[in-house]
């Protein structure tokens, strides 16, 4: 698991070598990118990965954290929902479907969750960093 | 055209093997102009069926450079579309639908085998639902009236629809052939060509169903092309040369239609998915008869179509006196779902769509059963036989937990459903309606007045009352709160979503208005 960039000591967002270095590849070929978590059809519950100025952000989204540098961004609705949860990016087998940038030939990225202990929610609360910007 | 098994039921051959009802080509080329055009590039991307995991055809990968050739052909076409008489395009609609029909048997095994979903299905839904879908927006175009209206004695306004231009559409996976003729059928009727790229893992079905229809849509009006979303999907919904822009698909790319639709200053209509409740009243157990039996097959079909459908009942509650006693019967005609090969007819649940989809719903059980969810049935990957065992199949599930788990959050898109109890009508409308969104729901109960409570103030597009699943054309469907903008299958699709309206005001007076 990657580090969480100085953020509360367990992240609400971490993710794997594999996603770490899709991410690093993605970058050098179209600079800056983002991860925003889906929800809904189909595709729904996929992270999408994102050219930085492709998507216009709001006052509703979340900023959870970021991965080497890569923010990770969740609709405040769904942040309510989610939150007991730790969310691992990683990489998968097949192509996205929606407008995702691919994590490399016939991969995508993916999302994979791990429900926080007692002590990690309290110690998330207690953190400045704790609850997202 | 099939074999027969030792249980009686007929067997398709497998699309490309001998005996099969459907030919397969190595390489398909993208539908553009009424020619089938290879991809600028060069580039294809394979398709795999899901029964098995192997490849069985490839299909272009395009580019931004073929979408731009699609938009070169609808452009070149729609004015002559969109000039072409209501009885002509009716009349063509209606064609389309003949020879959907007339080669049902083909479509069926085509689709179940890019899809995964059981040919039993696709023979009796997808293949003639698409069909009537086609029929039913010919018949809204052929009687496609506009208003007139005497504003006073010598002044009057004239309503007319015209057709939008050219409409970029892009299709999910998991009814191919069915979401396409959502959207391709009010388009056409509204006299628009358009550019349709189907799903990445289900994009030959459309390209098949574009071989029996080629000489039947005028040139440049049908146009698909096929490939990854972020680089051909982007392309269209971003395109200048588009009137408008409809998706169906997750909630991120659903926002970027209707980012790109505002930055182009067109309408877009997205449909996103849903968490569907399906609420079952204590009085559904009042008498052991047909429409107990009824309910009880109502919550089973969280299974239908391996539960990829956007508006799957997958969250069940059930009023906690009969919980036990009404969960038994639907946990044994749960056991008894036959999975296995989708191309034979007594086969009831197929393979998911892919193997990202297969990751995702495990990954969601893991969840649940972290969050304390208990594992009522289900929860693995059934053992199957021969090449069936590399397919991405997944038995059908039920976590018993409450409305706060994720697992009754998110749509999982899988044979998942997530069960939880209520006390009365004022808890079970608290939890159906705590959700972030609102496509669909199911309301059980023997009481009508209770029934139509509950219909109307579940904030849901669509409440199915004692019934589930069906979607005839005729009946809106769409979202509330995130499942999306905009309604499907109905009229007003044709003369709202796919039409602009005009407005010839007219005086027939000589008189100046006498103002300089």
């Amino acid at each position: 698991m990657a580090d969480t960039d100085g953020r509360a000591p367990v992240g609400r967002v971490t993710a794997t070598p594999a996603a770490l270095a899709a991410l690093a590849r993605l970058r050098e070929q179209r600079g800056e990118v983002i991860l925003y978590q889906s929800g809904g059809c189909c595709d729904g519950s996929l992270p999408v990965c994102l050219e930085r100025r492709d998507l216009r952000l709001g006052d509703g989204d979340v900023l959870l954290g970021s991965v080497d540098g890569c923010p990770v961004y969740i609709d405040d609705r769904q942040y309510a929902v989610w939150k007991h949860t730790q969310l691992i990016i990683d990489v998968g087998e097949g192509e996205p479907e929606g407008f995702s940038l691919p994590a490399g030939d016939d991969r995508q990225f993916v999302t994979r969750s791990r429900v926080f202990s007692p002590q990690e929610l309290a110690a998330l609360r207690g953190s400045a960093e704790g609850e997202p910007s | 055209m099939s074999v027969t098994t030792a249980t009686g039921a007929k067997v398709y051959q497998a699309p490309g093997q001998a005996g099969s009802p459907v030919e397969v080509k190595a390489r398909y080329g993208n539908f553009i102009g009424g020619h089938w055009v290879a991809p600028v590039r060069g580039e294809y991307m394979k398709d795999l069926s899901p029964a098995n995991a192997r490849q069985f055809t490839t299909v272009p990968r395009s580019t931004k450079e073929d979408i731009e050739l699609a938009l070169d052909a609808a452009d070149a076409a729609k004015e002559a579309w969109g000039e072409t008489s209501l009885t002509e395009r009716a009349r063509i609609l209606n064609r389309i639908a003949d020879v959907i029909e007339e080669h049902t048997e083909m479509l069926a095994v085509a689709e179940t085998w890019d899809n995964g979903k059981p040919v039993r299905e696709t023979l009796a839904a997808d293949i003639p639902l698409a069909a009537d879908h086609f029929r039913y927006f010919a018949g809204e175009t052929r009687a496609l009236t506009g208003t007139s209206t005497e504003i006073d004695k010598d002044t009057v306004v004239y309503h007319f629809h015209e057709p939008l231009g050219v409409v970029g559409q892009i299709i999910p996976f998991n009814f191919p052939l069915l979401m396409a003729a959502w959207k391709l059928a009010p388009a056409l009727a509204g006299g628009n060509c358009t550019v349709i790229k189907p799903a990445s893992s289900t994009p030959w079905s459309i390209l098949k169903l574009a071989e029996l229809i080629g000489d039947v849509v005028p040139p440049g009006v049908l146009n698909i092309v096929t490939g990854p979303g972020g680089e051909i999907g982007k392309a269209l919904a971003t395109s200048r040369r588009i009137a408008k822009v409809a998706f169906t698909g997750e909630t991120v790319t659903g926002r970027l239609i209707m980012q790109y639709a505002a930055e182009n200053l067109i309408p877009s209509t997205t449909e996103l998915g849903g968490k569907s409740p399906n609420i079952f009243f204590a009085d559904v157990m009042d008498r052991n008869d047909a429409f107990l039996d009824k309910a009880v097959e109502g919550l089973v079909l969280y299974a239908f179509n391996k539960g990829e459908v956007c508006t799957c009942p997958s969250r069940a509650l059930i009023q906690e006196s009969i919980y036990d006693r009404f969960m038994e019967r639907c946990l044994e005609r749960i056991g008894r779902i036959r999975q296995g090969n989708p191309l034979d007819l007594s086969t009831q649940m197929g393979p998911q769509n892919s193997k990202q989809q297969l990751d995702k719903i495990m990954s969601y059980v893991d969840i649940g059963l972290q969050e304390g969810a208990e594992l009522l049935i289900g929860g693995k990957q059934p053992k199957l036989d021969g090449e069936l065992a590399d397919g991405y199949f997944f038995e059908p599930t039920v976590l018993r937990g409450h409305n706060k788990m994720r697992v009754f959050q998110e749509e999982i898109f899988g044979p998942v459903l997530a069960v939880t109890t209520f006390r009365d009508e004022a808890e079970a409308l608290e939890i159906a309606n705590d959700t972030l969104y609102g496509l669909g729901a199911g309301v059980w109960t023997r009481n009508g007045n209770l029934a139509y409570r509950m219909g109307r103030a579940i904030k849901a597009g669509r409440v199915w009352t004692n019934c589930y699943h069906q979607y005839p054309a005729g009946a809106a469907f769409g979202g509330y709160k995130m499942s999306g903008v905009g309604r499907e299958l109905y009229r007003e699709t044709l003369t709202e979503h796919y039409s602009q309206t005009k407005s010839l005001l007219v005086s027939y007076s000589d008189q100046a208005l006498g103002l300089f």
